[in-house]
């Protein structure tokens, strides 16, 4: 399952990581091996099984339509990188906008 | 030079109109101070669960079951993976695998008489993300500000057909949907405040071809107008490519409603690679014959059974019943109008003619009306018993819109009430005939014109409070016509 360096650029693209070529090169191989290790469940049959979707057996939890506390502003922005005023500050993604 | 014609989609979202977000219990005040209205579970805290608010569920399930949707025994959640700050877990909870509801219909009414339809592919429930303002100010020069108050809103995505041929088509669409959407009270479908968005998916193709051209996605329409304009300009400038022998890309572009003209998104940044898979956090849910049984019967009535009835309960003429059956507060204000009188002729006309107008110029929704419907039943009650004449209940009308007084109290107040008393009324009609001896003469030799202008000579003297009926036949009596 060779993990191609294209793929590991794509992957960091979405996912808005800037990667050096030696590490995309190092990663490629990292997750091919994490991948055939994986792979290794393949050899089971499972047709005629149902795909798990989840692990526990429970349908319909449900929470009623009831308004709780938020939580205050400070605290809301107590974690992030930067604030201004109310808001979160991060830095612009250009969308075209 | 083949001629080409749009094949047009559309993807809307709503809001349910819930008290609390779909996946936590963070209120969904619109317009309250940015991130005042979050928690961990908004805010895409690490360690926290998301649990589905069942008042969100059970009004996607309505919608679903409402445009005739296929409804699974089961349908479950997934995560969308994105990378952007408006979604601070960089996924989006949504249902790409096993949507509530698909193969749906919305049926529409065309100004030719003709009824279409439009196909819906899949209606899903998913959760909105946070807001971006982009700062227009040199200190705050590539920085963006976020609003996470609109995270995990619940958002009921509506996916059509590419069913939609011509923009006729796509406003009476547009229209009904939201007609259908406020019908089922799901989602209040403010466009203003971003209750009811559009995407447009659009295409061009020469006419009478089968196979689909290439398409472009335009977001960030606004409002059933802009996405009329957006699909005037796409047509246009598809079309001009298409005529120079050149080629549509297929790509999202962004409608700029200041400009007027949609434009390319960088490829890169919307690469559609979302990566789905379902959420470990979210059970499945079942849905029961039993419980689709208990929602079917909560169906309220819609707009086109609406409008049936209207015209045979109430002997309305047809379009009368289609402009009041358009919005469901518009239709229940007639309706509780008729039930304090019986003139559903009287109501339609001052409904369609004078209340929509005011409405109109006021920018009111008809919940705000000062003019309640028991005060539209008193004013037009008051007109049929002669108290006040149709024009003077028209200032009535007006001034009740103005002051949020009774039209009762302001025809007192104003000394309004009309005059039948004959012994007053004469003197008037003496004086007028005395003023107009021209006129008069006519009247004798049978000119009914002239008549006319004497009545309405008398009106002025009277400020208008004269009864009709009565002037008439006393000018008729005087001049020995009639």
């Amino acid at each position: 399952m060779a993990v191609t360096k294209a793929e590991v650029q794509h992957i960091a693209l979405l996912s808005r990581l800037a990667i050096s070529e030696e590490e995309s090169e190092r990663y490629a191989q990292q997750l091919s091996e994490i991948l055939d290790y994986a792979a290794q469940l393949n050899r089971l049959d499972t047709a005629g099984v149902e795909p798990t979707f989840h692990a526990v057996p429970l349908v319909n939890v449900f929470r009623e339509d009831i308004q709780g506390t938020p939580i205050p502003l400070e605290a809301a922005l107590s974690n992030s990188a930067r604030a201004k005023g109310s808001f979160f500050e991060v830095p612009k993604v250009a969308d075209g906008s | 030079m083949p001629e080409f014609e749009p094949v047009i989609g559309l993807e809307v979202h709503t809001e349910l109109n819930t008290a609390s977000k779909v996946f936590c219990d963070d209120p969904t005040v619109f317009g309250a101070e940015p991130n005042t209205q979050v928690s961990p579970i908004s805010l895409g805290l690490p360690g926290v669960l998301p649990v589905l608010n069942r008042a969100a569920f059970e009004k996607a399930l309505k919608t679903a079951i409402a445009l005739g949707c296929e409804i699974p025994e089961r349908t479950t959640f997934d995560r969308k993976h994105y990378y952007y700050p408006d979604l601070p877990k960089n996924y989006q909870i949504s249902q790409q695998y096993e949507p509530l509801g698909t193969k749906g219909a919305v049926d529409i009414h065309l100004k030719d008489g003709s009824t279409k339809t439009i196909r819906i592919n899949n209606i899903h429930l998913e959760e909105d993300a946070g807001k971006l303002i982009h700062p227009d100010t040199p200190a705050a020069r590539g920085l963006s500000w976020v609003d996470l108050n609109r995270a995990g809103m619940p958002l009921l995505e509506i996916v059509t057909e590419p069913d939609i041929d011509t923009l006729e088509e796509l406003e009476v669409f547009m229209q009904t949907l939201r007609s259908i959407l406020r019908y089922l009270d799901v989602s209040d479908c403010k466009m203003q405040e971003g209750s009811l968005r559009f995407e447009l998916n659009l295409s061009m193709r020469p006419v009478g071809a089968k196979e689909l051209g290439t398409k472009t996605e335009v977001k960030n329409v606004g409002s059933i107008k802009a996405v009329l304009r957006a699909a005037r300009y796409e047509i246009k400038r598809q079309s001009e490519l298409l005529e120079a022998g050149e080629r549509v890309i297929q790509e999202t572009r962004l409608w700029d409603d200041d400009r007027g003209e949609t434009r390319s998104m960088r490829s890169k940044e919307v690469a559609k690679d979302y990566r789905y898979f379902p959420d470990p956090d979210l059970p499945a849910v079942r849905i029961s014959a039993d419980w689709m049984g208990r929602i079917r019967a909560e169906l309220p009535e819609l707009e086109d059974a609406k409008r049936r009835r209207f015209v045979a309960e109430y002997g309305i003429p047809e379009y009368d019943a289609g402009v009041l059956a358009t919005d469901r507060a518009l239709a229940d204000y007639f309706e509780t109008c008729c039930r304090m009188h019986a003139s559903p002729k009287a109501f339609s006309n001052w409904i369609m003619v004078e209340l929509l107008r005011e409405l109109q110029n006021r920018e009111m929704e008809i919940e705000d009306c000062p003019l309640t419907a028991p005060r539209l039943a008193e004013l037009v009650r008051m007109v049929e018993q002669g108290t006040i004449s149709n024009n003077i209940a028209k200032d009535v009308l007006k001034e009740v819109m103005e002051t949020n007084e009774s039209p009762a109290r302001i025809v007192e107040s104003k000394g309004l009430s009309q005059v039948s008393d004959e012994a007053a009324l004469l003197a008037v009609v003496h004086e007028v005939i005395a003023a107009n001896p021209g006129p008069a003469q006519d009247v004798r030799e049978g000119k009914e014109k002239a008549l006319g202008f004497l009545m309405g000579q008398v009106m002025r003297k009277t400020q208008g409070k004269a009864n009709p009926g009565v002037c008439k036949a006393l000018l008729e009596r005087e001049l020995g016509s009639g």
